[in-house]
């Protein structure tokens, strides 16, 4: 049985569909993050789970129990939960009660808050702020106190809204890190939305993509990344080439891909006469200055056309005929004295062409 | 202007011995207005959050009124208490009327639409997320409206000083209900408008110092809860 289950779950602001029919499944144990850009959905959705509003439609099961609008189960299921929101608020008092609200709120004996208080503490490393005013502290120190509220209550499940959003490095490696262990060590269900796909790819271990209200793909991470079901889906989860094609042969689960400019082979299932698109990840493209050096499959001749550094990375676009946008190391670069107008070779593997079917 | 310098010394004098009628007066009216606050906030208090925590129709409409009535005179008030109190009054078998009590009634009806007001408006200063966030975290209504109150403490004990401090300094109300009984319902106010007329300066005065040193302690604690 799954901890949380979702039917049909749809959610209306003043009568437009925020979500639509969400029918989501998260195992107990499991870390699960919801990536989408801004205005997805994801918000929303992390809300109704953790039972702070209520659906305009659909049925919402935790454990089991249809939690969807008696509120004295919302309240006990609510309980059993934690949510930390993407701009955590903090109570006007010490960062030590803040902590242990929750869990006076259950009516915990104040031995027990001391002592669950002061290991959370310890764990997102804010022990000694325990007496300092929760309202002065900063963004990084309020969000370790937001996670040590949710945490200092053993919530079965864990939301967590862009838990990670408006920090800086430091203080987002230092998140990250509490994250891990809670997962690691304690096992705790998480639910994330984050539209920070590495963030996704670190931390979970199933991933859904939403877009507009609606969860469009759900798989492993590498699924996610390497085999997008859309076009839609491709653009968002960063593959940049996306070439229109049409399958002129087929052998063996080879197919030749005809695109403007030039022939692609792939590994694909695709018949003869299929359109399709041709989706392709800038770092899986190699750049070389001679054409004997890749074992590859595709192997196109071309001409550089643009050089962004994005440090520490190069990006590489090539006119091969058809446009390739790779991606270099600036080690690598330099090597190859990569500048503007030179020839160079651009390959890929026919297995790291993903393609899916084009409706138009 | 000797008649008002020797009239200020001797008030002072009365100040300073610490004249047994004075601390009287103005023990009870001290006494009365702290009552009436009392009463008014916990008044206030329960039906602010009530106000503020729900949805209803006409709540935009109620929060109007009782802001209208902020302004109230207290003669208006008091002619309210006196027909409610008086003998022939649907309360009149109480027979509270020209003692404390009556005095009490009144002011708290007067300070409780300033309480009231100011409690809701103390209320909806708190960011709504903050008492999403304690539901979250598995408070109940009860808890999270505690909490919200909690949050709005500073802005809420502003209201009930603005309360006192209306409370202590009306004398149209507590002259019409309480009747200025010496030594029973004679207040700092209702003291200072008799003594004057009669031509008793110098206690006119050491009351009305009293009264504007009463003024300036709660300013300066409004003016200290404001910076919080």
């Amino acid at each position: 049985m799954a901890l949380l289950e979702t039917i049909k779950l749809r959610q209306e602001y003043d009568g437009h569909d925020v979500l639509k029919e969400i029918n989501l499944r998260i195992e107990r144990g499991e870390v699960f993050a919801l990536i989408g850009p801004t205005g997805a959905g994801k918000t929303t959705l992390l809300r109704l789970l953790d039972l702070l509003e209520i659906p305009a439609s659909g049925t919402i099961y935790f454990d089991g129990v249809d939690v969807t609008t008696s509120r004295g189960e919302r309240l006990e299921a609510r309980r059993r939960m934690s949510f930390v929101q993407q701009r955590p608020v903090v109570f006007k008092m010490s960062v030590y009660d803040n902590v242990a609200c929750g869990l006076r709120w259950r009516h915990e004996s104040s031995k027990v808050i001391r002592g669950k208080v002061e290991s959370t503490l310890g764990l997102v490393r804010m022990a000694d702020y325990r007496n300092r005013n929760a309202w002065t502290l900063s963004g990084g120190e309020t969000q370790g106190v937001a996670i040590a509220r949710a945490l200092v209550t053993e919530p079965e499940v864990l939301f967590l809204d862009e838990p990670t959003a408006n920090l800086d490095p430091v203080s987002i490696s230092k998140v990250e890190e509490v994250l891990g262990h809670i997962i690691r060590e304690q096992r705790t269900t998480v639910v994330m939305a984050t539209h920070d796909m590495s963030q996704g790819q670190r931390l979970a271990g199933r991933i859904g993509v939403m877009i507009n209200g609606e969860i469009l793909q759900v798989g492993s991470p590498n699924e996610i990344f390497s085999s997008p079901v859309s076009r839609e889906l491709a653009e968002f989860v960063g593959v940049e080439n996306i070439l229109d094609g049409v399958v002129v042969a087929m052998d063996d689960g080879l197919v030749n891909i005809a695109v403007d400019g030039g022939t692609i082979q792939a590994v694909s299932e695709y018949a003869v006469g299929d359109k399709v698109y041709v989706l392709l990840r800038p770092e899986d493209i190699t750049f070389a200055l001679s054409k004997d050096i890749s074992s590859a499959r595709n192997v196109f001749e071309g001409k550089i056309a643009r050089i962004t550094t994005v440090e520490p990375l190069v990006r590489i676009e090539a006119d091969c005929g058809f446009p390739l946008l790779g991606i270099v190391t600036k080690m690598s670069a330099q090597q190859l004295d990569l500048a503007i107008g030179k020839p160079v070779y651009a390959s890929f593997k026919a297995t790291a062409v993903h393609v899916i079917k084009r409706w138009d | 202007m000797t008649e008002l310098w020797q009239g200020l010394l001797k008030a002072i004098q009365l100040i300073v011995s610490l004249d047994p009628e004075i601390m009287e007066i103005a023990g009870r009216s001290l006494a009365i207005a702290a009552t009436s606050c009392c009463l008014a906030t916990l008044i206030c208090l329960p039906l602010g959050s009530l106000i503020h925590f729900n949805r209803f129709r006409g709540k935009r409409l109620l929060t109007n009124v009782v802001q209208a009535l902020y302004s109230v005179p207290t003669v208006a008030i008091g002619l309210f208490v006196f027909v409610f109190l008086s003998r022939a009054g649907p309360l009149g078998e109480l027979g509270i009327m020209f003692t404390p009590i009556a005095i009490v009634l009144g002011q708290t009806l007067l300070i409780t639409p300033i309480i009231l007001g100011l409690t809701i408006s103390a209320l909806s200063g708190v960011d709504k997320a903050i008492s999403e966030t304690a539901i979250s975290l598995g408070a109940n209504r009860f808890q999270a409206t505690t909490l919200t109150i909690r949050e709005a403490r500073y802005a809420i004990l502003t209201a009930v000083i603005m309360g006192f401090g209306r409370a202590i300094s009306e004398v149209g109300l507590s002259l019409m209900v309480g009747g200025n009984i010496k030594g029973f319902t004679r207040t700092i106010t209702t003291a200072i408008s008799l003594e004057t007329s009669k031509g008793d300066i110098e206690l006119s005065m050491a009351l009305g110092i009293i009264l504007v040193f009463l003024a300036l302690v709660i300013n300066i604690a409004l003016n200290r809860l404001q910076q919080r």
